[in-house]
């Protein structure tokens, strides 16, 4: 008796629902079209720490205006893909890359190319809230002017809008003379990207930017994305499927299958989750592994 | 029993009792860490002891006066004496505020360089030749200065006080050029170079990788990237290395004994031939002096250490309250 009714009550509470990533894809907003530049293109990247090869061959496009998301397991060189596209990949001692990034159609690593111009072009969120704590908040915003000279005729204005797009002027705008680490976790990620915003980047990369927060502030930030994706183009690095289903117009899965990481297969969003070409990416977005 | 109020107890008095290893390394480290403390201690105590008589005689004129004068009779009985420090105190900060007004920017462009320009190999290099400095012995920095650095700098001597001779001190009424406090504040410079650059080298590469990367991402430049970052997070840690550097400077001896002119007079002239330093009068009369003498020599050894202490003292205080900031 006990029995039969506890299982039809699991039953009840757990409907069967195999596409429901794709059912959440499916609600999809067409690409923004008041996107700056005309997008970027990878063509064979290839990226190795000293020896080993961590990332092999990826060509990719992305459209102004579009959010592509990455996903796949650990260690399958999704973030070293984004850090080789605005060049943070050679910071790192014994890092070495080929292939072309063409950002507009030039190539970010052709010689005689200002490095700092580029950061400036394709802005980054990191994993972890990385605010200056010797700025306050306002100062934090416009930082990125700063480091960089740039000169702003208003700067409050500026200040104002990357806080607003960014989805947090409502809290800040009556302690902007705080310093940033006052702010809580979710708070100073979102002060991240209205920093990154405020040097007017065409790209934005995110690098797994809601790892660390809790699911309230998540929320706020894929909010954020899909705002700013009116006028930019992002590319998001993420472990959480759902969240590349709510927030990308198309998904990259990346494997990395004992050798350099590869990319297994890429298409609009709400086809990668429905029906996945690629039997290790269907294996991978219905959870059978990774 | 829902009907009883409930009886909030008192907090329990937590315990442990370590194990008979943990007990022994602990009783071995408290001991490291201690005698450090009873040494010093016991050093200020010696030097009070001894130096209390001269003290005493002296009073507050034994740091405000400048004299060191002793007659005794054919017994070796002392008949008159004037003990006073003044001129040795102003000479011994002179010489060490030169010293780290020289090697406070060398140290920390060097410490720059070494962490964020320098190519791994040479860094190595660098790095190994400033800790040699280090330990190298400072009666041939007091050599080097006498015999080689002296004739070159009083060139430089000459022209800063033809031009900056209208700030009192760069100004001289007597032009003697040789064995100044500019030059001994050189010569310690030098010496002090390494401390203050591993100080400040140490605190330059614990400048947190996030927030370097988020400068860069920025597209700041590296130069930007340092002034945003890196010296926030360093700035009291350098401070603290320019204070152990200013203390190592005041209590160095034989080099500013080697280069230095003792006069007992008060001169602020930096380019003048006339100074001193405490130690360097300890060293000067120790030889030769009388067991009375011996007494205000280590007297001058305790306002020479009670120096020390102070600027510490300050050192901490300054670490204290700027630290906070870019943390």
């Amino acid at each position: 008796m006990t029995t039969a009714h506890e299982s039809e009550t699991t039953k009840m509470q757990v409907p069967v629902k195999p596409n429901s990533l794709a059912d959440v894809a499916q609600v999809l907003r067409t690409p923004g079209t008041k996107a700056i530049g005309t997008g970027l293109e990878t063509r064979g990247i290839h990226a190795w720490f000293g020896k080993h090869h961590a990332l092999s061959n990826i060509s990719l496009g992305f459209a102004a205006g579009t959010v592509t998301a990455l996903i796949g397991p650990s260690g399958c060189g999704k973030s070293t893909f984004i850090r080789t596209i605005n060049r943070m990949h050679e910071f790192i001692p014994g890092a070495a890359m080929a292939g072309e990034v063409l950002l507009d159609g030039k190539d970010v690593y052709a010689p005689g190319t200002d490095v700092t111009k580029i950061r400036l072009q394709i802005g980054m969120v990191f994993q972890k809230p990385n605010p200056f704590p010797s700025m306050t908040i306002g100062e934090n915003v416009l930082s990125g002017l700063k480091l960089a000279q740039l000169k702003v005729d208003n700067k409050d204005d500026l200040m104002q809008e990357c806080l607003e797009r960014a989805g947090l002027w409502s809290e800040v705008k009556d302690r902007l003379g705080a310093h940033g680490g006052s702010l809580s976790g979710g708070q100073q990620q979102r002060l991240c990207i209205a920093r990154a915003l405020a040097v007017r980047p065409q790209v934005l990369l995110m690098d797994e930017p809601c790892s660390a927060l809790d699911p309230g502030s998540t929320l706020r930030i894929e909010d954020t994305i899909r705002h700013l994706s009116e006028t930019m183009t992002i590319i998001i690095v993420t472990h959480n499927m759902q969240q590349a289903a709510r927030v990308s117009d198309y998904t990259a899965f990346f494997l990395s299958e004992g050798g350099p990481g590869q990319m297994i297969e890429v298409a609009p969003t709400s086809d990668i989750f429905s029906r996945p070409q690629d039997q290790r990416t269907e294996n991978y977005v219905t959870g059978r592994f990774g | 029993m829902s009907t009883q109020e409930l009886q909030i107890p008192l907090p329990r008095e937590i315990t442990t009792e370590p194990r008979r290893s943990d007990k022994i390394f602990r009783g071995v480290v408290t001991i490291g860490g201690l005698s450090s403390l009873v040494l010093l201690g016991l050093i200020a105590l010696f030097l009070g002891y001894r130096g209390f008589e001269v003290l005493r005689q002296e009073g507050i004129g034994f740091i405000t006066h400048s004299d060191w004068s002793i007659s005794t009779d054919d017994a070796g009985n002392v008949i008159d004496s004037h003990f006073g420090l003044a001129a040795m105190l102003v000479g011994t900060i002179l010489c060490s505020l030169i010293a780290v007004v020289i090697a406070l920017p060398i140290s920390v462009f060097s410490a720059l360089f070494l962490n964020f320009y320098a190519p791994e190999w040479l860094k190595k290099f660098l790095i190994t030749v400033i800790d040699m400095m280090a330990a190298f012995p400072s009666i041939l920095f007091g050599i080097w200065g006498f015999l080689v650095l002296m004739p070159s700098i009083e060139y430089w001597a000459k022209l800063l006080h033809r031009y900056l001779g209208f700030i009192p001190i760069f100004d001289m009424q007597v032009p003697v050029f040789t064995r100044s406090p500019f030059v001994a504040g050189v010569v310690l410079s030098i010496m002090i170079i390494p401390i203050i650059t591993s100080v400040s080298r140490e605190i330059f590469s614990q400048a947190p990788l996030d927030r370097i990367q988020a400068a860069y991402a920025l597209g700041a430049t590296r130069w930007a990237m340092i002034k945003a970052v890196v010296i926030p997070h360093g700035r009291s840690g350098v401070i603290g290395g320019a204070m152990l550097g200013l203390g190592r400077a005041m209590g160095e001896t034989v080099a500013v004994f080697t280069v230095l002119n003792i006069v007992f007079q008060i001169n602020w002239e930096m380019l003048l031939g006339a100074g001193g330093n405490v130690a360097s009068l300890i060293i000067l009369k120790f030889g030769d002096a009388s067991p009375y003498e011996i007494k205000a020599l280590m007297a001058a050894g305790l306002v020479l250490f009670l120096l020390t202490l102070l600027v510490n003292g300050l050192a901490n205080l300054i670490v204290k309250t700027t630290g906070k900031s870019g943390r």
